[in-house]
């Protein structure tokens, strides 16, 4: 059974349909890239995956669970899936520490001291140990992103959802997030990544996902997409992007 | 002119200081209830629930298109009758302060949940989903990561509206309660020295109002340096 | 429930509780109106005054905002029709008590003088004015510095960068905050009972208090504030599609 799977997802703004029958799937220790031109429904697709973006047709099943029914306790299964977004969102009120700690005391019921200490461990992780008490604005963009990474995986996920995590960042500071994402990748992460960073999935994806106007184009192993994608529009989208 | 008897308000010192009492009385108990209750009307407004938004934002709507006074004369007519009708008792056992207090809890919540609305409606929409995929829940989303950051950058306008709340209590003095305003008209109406003692509750509300808001002011500097 | 009873005769002024009920919507807008004039007026010159680079004009606006912004309108409203008179030339004093009165009947049924009309008058416009003169101001200082830097290098004047480039611009981007304020001086006009001007919420309290009819006399006067608001809010949109800029302030535009 894979970890994360949609099957005929359609979601509308109203009477704009933003979401067309989309199916796919994450294996337990893949890592899917998922691609595709600005607007084409990347990142609403990536957060229906954990109910952030709420849908009205199809099925979403996370680890058994399904995301769409009205009972499933969502929080419960958030608190499992990791999520890092374009603008880091960290919570600017609260120190970095604050930042790491809240939901694992919060939401998991562990103790403060606990939570410090497994927060301080993945700080240390992704490079960032000295920055332990100063507060989000005070950081560079790539940190930032570094930390949210810290604090998803806080929560011990068993997958970790990426919403374009560099594209908010200046140059020079995407190859120190892409890094930590490279490690957990290696180390077995179920990963599913909306990126537009093609060396990212050249280099550790299993899968690519494109998409374009709200439907998945081509889904298929990261070799075939790369040597001979099948449609016009994903060949179209790449000779753009590599270009530079 | 020139025969001013400034004298009387020292002999009406405690008249007023128990009026002055009285409207920090007022004060204090309308502003805490109308932020606890503004806010949870601004929550209930921004609710995805229709059965929960709409009546919320009819209310709010509604105090803010009539006058003050007004609000004053309907809750000061409706709690009487309201508390006999839950505890049976009698409506005279609803004083005038407690018909007052509830009046400007009411007015003083639509106020707020306006203010506390826009504050909510400030923070990115990737805050509370940030919380959410944390597994927070509504509640936790909002008590840990919304509100505190609402309230902070709401906080200069929450306290600009205190001080108009603390002005506004002078119009209970419509319903013939001895606030400090009250206090004074009355001593005026026995000594036939109103317009020391109409002065004198200008120049005190003007001290306290004004050193008020330049103590804001500096606030919002302050808060406007350390983002 | 009684709604008939406004068809009632009323006690006074002869005419029925509903025509006390109009007669008091008239002097709600007839203070309203002319306060906002006043408003308008002074709270333009002070709120630009603020932003001038004269000083003294600077300190003079901040002054007026602090001094009728820190003492409640209540207050205030007492001090112009209790404590002026006394204050002034006995003879003049004596002239706003006892003449001004007489100068003019006031329609509609008025159970009070030109003298109270007009102490309602100049106090709210006077208090307003602070508020709009906050308005103008911030609307000021939200334009691009460097729109008064293009209009001076052009070899205007200050005076005429004002009048050409400020001010337009300025007065729209307030359009918005000004229908607040008035909807305020509406609102604050009820102040005005209180020195015995009957405009609405006192002729609903009146009908209550000669009927016993509390809830629908309220009613009745909630529903028309309500209305007031209504318009007032729908006629100030159309105002401001009407001058929007195309390609600035979009909101309220439609394209």
């Amino acid at each position: 059974m894979p970890m994360i799977e949609l099957r005929k997802v359609s979601k509308w703004y109203g009477s704009f349909r933003v979401l067309t029958e989309c199916s796919t799937s994450v294996a337990k220790g893949e890592v899917v890239v998922v691609c595709g031109p600005s607007g084409s429904g990347k990142s609403t697709l990536i957060k229906a995956v954990n109910g952030l973006e709420p849908f009205q047709e199809g099925e979403i099943i996370v680890n058994g669970v399904s995301v769409g029914d009205p009972k499933t306790n969502l929080p419960k299964l958030r608190a499992h899936i990791g999520m890092v977004f374009q603008n880091f969102e960290l919570f600017p009120h609260m120190s970095i520490t604050d930042n790491l700690t809240l939901g694992q005391v919060k939401v998991l019921g562990r103790s403060r001291e606990q939570a410090v200490e497994k927060g301080l461990a993945l700080l240390d992780r992704v490079g960032l140990a000295s920055q332990r008490d100063k507060y989000p604005g005070q950081l560079s963009g790539g940190q930032q992103q570094r930390v949210a990474i810290a604090r998803a995986l806080s929560m011990d996920p068993i997958a970790m959802l990426f919403d374009e995590p560099t594209s908010a960042l200046d140059p020079e500071m995407i190859n120190e997030v892409l890094d930590v994402m490279v490690e957990l990748a290696r180390e077995g992460m179920t990963m599913m990544v909306v990126t537009h960073e093609m060396g990212f999935a050249r280099k550790v994806a299993h899968r690519v996902v494109f998409m374009d106007q709200g439907q998945i184009v081509e889904d298929c192993t990261k070799d075939e997409f790369f040597g001979s994608p099948r449609s016009d529009r994903a060949q179209a989208f790449l000779s753009k992007i590599l270009q530079h | 002119m020139g025969e001013f008897d400034w004298g009387v308000i020292w002999r009406y010192r405690a008249a007023l200081w128990d009026g002055m009492l009285t409207s920090l009385q007022l004060f204090a108990i309308a502003l805490a209830g109308g932020v606890f209750f503004g806010t949870l009307l601004a929550m209930a407004r921004l609710a995805r629930w229709k059965a929960v938004s709409v009546p919320a934002a009819g209310f709010v709507n509604l105090i803010r298109a009539i006058p003050f006074i007004m609000a004053i004369f309907w809750f000061y007519f409706l709690t009487p009758m309201i508390v006999s009708k839950f505890t049976g008792q009698q409506g005279e056992a609803v004083g005038p302060f407690t018909s007052a207090v509830v009046a400007f809890i009411m007015v003083e919540s639509a106020y707020y949940s306006e203010i506390i609305r826009a504050g909510i409606q400030s923070i990115p929409r990737g805050q509370p989903g940030a919380a959410y995929a944390l597994g927070l829940n509504y509640w936790q989303s909002m008590g840990y990561v919304v509100l505190p950051q609402a309230f902070r950058n709401m906080l200069p306008v929450m306290l600009t509206q205190a001080v108009i709340l603390f002005q506004d209590t002078s119009l209970v003095y419509v319903v013939a309660l001895k606030d400090f305003l009250g206090a004074a008209s009355k001593a005026g109406q026995l000594t036939g020295r109103i317009v020391e003692l109409y002065l004198f509750v200008a120049v005190v509300f003007f001290i306290l109002c004004f050193a008020a808001s330049r103590a804001v002011k500096g606030l919002q500097a302050r808060l406007a340096v350390a983002r | 429930m009684d709604w008939k009873v406004f068809l009632e005769q009323a006690p006074s002024g002869g005419m029925t509780y509903l025509g006390w009920l109009w007669s008091g919507l008239f002097w709600t807008i007839a203070v309203s109106a002319c306060a906002w004039v006043i408003a308008f007026v002074a709270g333009s010159v002070v709120g630009v005054a603020r932003t001038t680079p004269l000083a003294w004009a600077r300190f003079l606006g901040t002054a007026y905002v602090e001094l009728f912004r820190n003492v409640p309108l209540l207050v205030q409203m007492f001090l112009w029709y209790f404590v002026m008179p006394e204050v002034i030339p006995v003879a003049w004093g004596d002239w706003l008590k006892q003449d001004m009165p007489y100068l003019l009947r006031l329609p509609f049924a008025a159970q009070f003088s030109l003298w109270e009309f007009t102490a309602a008058v100049v106090c709210l416009g006077l208090y307003t004015a602070s508020r709009v003169a906050e308005q103008v101001r911030s609307g000021i200082e939200s334009l691009p510095r460097g729109q008064t830097s293009a209009g001076l290098a052009m070899g205007l004047t200050l005076a005429q960068v004002y009048r050409h480039v400020t001010l337009p611009m300025g007065f729209r981007i307030i359009i918005p905050p000004m229908t607040s304020e008035f909807l305020t001086i509406f609102k604050n006009s009820s102040t005005a009972l209180t020195i015995g001007v009957l405009e609405l919420t006192a002729q609903s309290r009146q009908i209550s208090e000669y009927t016993f009819k509390t809830f629908e006399a309220f009613t009745a006067a909630t529903l028309i504030y309500i209305a007031v608001t209504m318009t007032v809010i729908l006629l100030m949109r159309a105002l401001e599609r009407r001058v929007a800029v195309p390609g600035y302030i979009a909101q309220g535009s439609t394209h």
